[in-house]
């Protein structure tokens, strides 16, 4: 019994606040709320039919895939670079590895603010790229460039994170295991895609899945520069969702996005089941 | 599901560079020992172009703050200004109530993070070291609550602090980080760490009389520093660079949080004070910076052990 008294606040905590909400989030999802009449409408799966012509809506679900994708790939790209790197005995490579993860501590809206104005048309990006000769576009305002754009300032963000969790990873690999590859006659490369990272997997799908999540969670970047736009080129589905409940006080059409934003994270936990038991090498 | 993504990393020991220790040292330095001098060079000039994304930007806003407002998009751009003048920061305090953001998103992020610390390490004890009834269902409770980020569960949170009047206060700022996937995260991260500590401690206590409270509050938490620290950063962090919920419960700026704030820099016309923003951005930056490059290795450390954001 003192075990139930325990675990009891957070418990409650989390039904009241988490499970409860998403109950009625589902209730609300099968009615027609009208916040200004206070008209609340049952209308069955009305909200869904709507869901399935909204060109919008499917427009966002591509925006979110697209931008989720092309955040995991570069950030863990980058982020395996930036490990291997800092994966040497250097003097000063504390302070290095130090200064890829500060962004880390950066609070969302000021890293955003910054890169608010190095983007822009006049900005340091595109002054930097004069030098080298290249006409920059102007960044976030342009269809073609708006989400890459978000994708390079989240990844700048976030990469410090997921480099140390590389760099331990790489840490524990035992020497002998890759001295052993190298007398065998394994390039470094062959060494690393072989022997390196198999071992890693692990890490490498928990960066996955950390990374996944956070793509998820990109609103604030959204909403300082770009409020989806331009042409709804950078709408993902966070944004997409308040837009409609918060901006067009659509509280019911609103929380059938929010029950579809959920079948996303459901999703995306049973995709990542799957890779585990297919993939990952040494299960602890 | 997530809780595996604490279990894997928390188990094993994960070692750091920075950290010499004899044998592990002697291994690393023959398999990382960089032979030649030209090698050395090019790693070093490596390791430099890449600071440039990282350290760019936060000179730039620096010393931007110190530029008048025409020279902020100046071509060709330039890092320091041509004139400096500090017109831009007395602004800062006049604008916003910056200083009393400041004290708003310090004083949320001390009370989520304390009230997060006491909640999760009740229950992440109660799930390592108590066997009591339900505690499979409430553990499952727990992972699927994972799951419900805040944007899902959103609507109805608004319309019960609409409800209770609690709009425009910072109670749901300061209770969903608690009571949402941070707070879970925290309870996974302390189970895991009392699963890791030896039993017999706590049996020693219990047969000189010690109730499970006591254990708790005088055995078990006084050596869980390591966790309370993890635990602490990750939470006070997540309060700190909270904005989706601010910009939704919140609305009057005497209320808002530091990053709320920084974007309501606007003169009377609705014109944005680029200097003064940047300024304000500056303040609110360099502090957590200097503290973060005090205690890196802390910050770093603590946050591999979990491998969560």
């Amino acid at each position: 019994m003192v075990g139930l008294a325990f675990v009891a606040p957070m418990v409650l905590g989390v039904i009241a606040l988490c499970l409860i909400p998403f109950l009625y989030v589902i209730w609300y999802s099968l009615h027609d709320w009208d916040i200004f009449t206070g008209a609340f409408d049952f209308v069955g799966l009305g909200n869904y039919q709507r869901l399935l012509t909204d060109a919008v809506a499917h427009k966002s679900l591509g925006v979110t895939g697209v931008f989720m994708i092309a955040l995991m790939v570069v950030n863990i790209v980058f982020a395996m670079l930036l490990a291997l790197l800092v994966n040497q005995r250097l003097r000063g490579i504390t302070a290095f590895r130090a200064i890829y993860f500060s962004p880390v501590v950066v609070a969302i809206v000021a890293w955003v603010i910054i890169w608010q104005f190095l983007l822009a048309v006049n900005g340091g990006v595109n002054g930097f790229l004069a030098t080298v000769g290249i006409q920059g576009p102007n960044w976030l305002n342009d269809p073609n460039t708006a989400l890459i754009s978000i994708v390079i300032i989240q990844v700048f963000k976030g990469v410090g994170m997921n480099m140390v969790l590389f760099l331990a990873a790489l840490q524990g690999i035992p020497p002998e295991l890759k001295e052993a590859a190298r007398i065998d006659g394994a390039s470094p490369w062959r060494s690393f895609w072989s022997v390196t990272l198999p071992l890693m997997s692990p890490t490498l799908l928990l960066v996955m899945i950390l990374t996944s999540i956070g793509a998820l969670d990109v609103f604030a970047p959204i909403q300082v520069l770009t409020q989806g736009g331009p042409s709804n080129s950078t709408l993902v589905f966070s944004y997409y969702m308040y837009q409609t409940a918060f901006e067009r006080q659509e509280f019911g059409y609103g929380s059938t996005l929010g029950v579809v934003l959920f079948v996303i994270v459901l999703l995306m936990t049973a995709l990542q089941w799957r890779l585990r038991k297919a993939w990952v090498h040494d299960e602890v | 599901m997530r809780s595996d993504v604490i279990d894997a990393p928390l188990t094993e020991d994960i070692v750091l560079p920075s950290r010499p220790e004899g044998k592990r040292r002697a291994r690393t330095s023959r398999q990382y020992r960089v032979r030649s001098r030209t090698a050395r060079v090019v790693l070093y000039v490596l390791l430099t172009i890449a600071t440039i994304p990282f350290v760019y930007p936060v000179l730039w806003m620096v010393f931007s703050s110190f530029k008048p407002a025409s020279e902020i998009f100046a071509v060709p751009p330039s890092i320091f200004p041509e004139n400096w003048t500090t017109a831009a920061w007395p602004l800062v305090f006049t604008e916003n109530p910056f200083l009393l953001q400041y004290a708003n998103s310090l004083y949320i992020a001390v009370v989520v993070t304390v009230l997060t610390i006491i909640v999760a390490a009740l229950a992440g004890y109660a799930f390592a070291r108590i066997t009591f009834p339900l505690a499979g269902p409430m553990f499952l409770l727990l992972l699927s609550g994972m799951m419900l980020p805040t944007e899902v569960t959103v609507i109805p949170i608004f319309q019960w602090a609409n409800g209770l009047g609690l709009i425009d206060t910072h109670w749901p700022l300061i209770l969903l980080p608690v009571f949402g996937s941070g707070g879970i995260v925290a309870t996974f991260i302390f189970r895991q760490f009392f699963l890791s500590l030896p039993v017999e401690l706590e049996e020693a206590a219990r047969i000189d009389g010690l109730g499970r409270v006591g254990i708790f509050c005088r055995i078990a938490l006084p050596l869980a520093g390591p966790a309370i620290a993890t635990v602490a950063i990750l939470q006070f962090l997540r309060s700190f660079n909270m904005y989706y919920e601010a910009l939704i419960f919140l609305k009057t700026p005497a209320m808002f949080t530091v990053g709320l704030g920084l974007t309501r820099y606007e003169d009377v016309y609705g014109e944005p004070m680029w200097s003064t923003q940047l300024a304000a951005t500056t303040l609110t930056v360099i502090p957590v910076l200097v503290v973060f490059l005090f205690a890196q290795r802390q910050f770093v450390e603590s946050l591999s052990r979990t491998g969560i954001k």
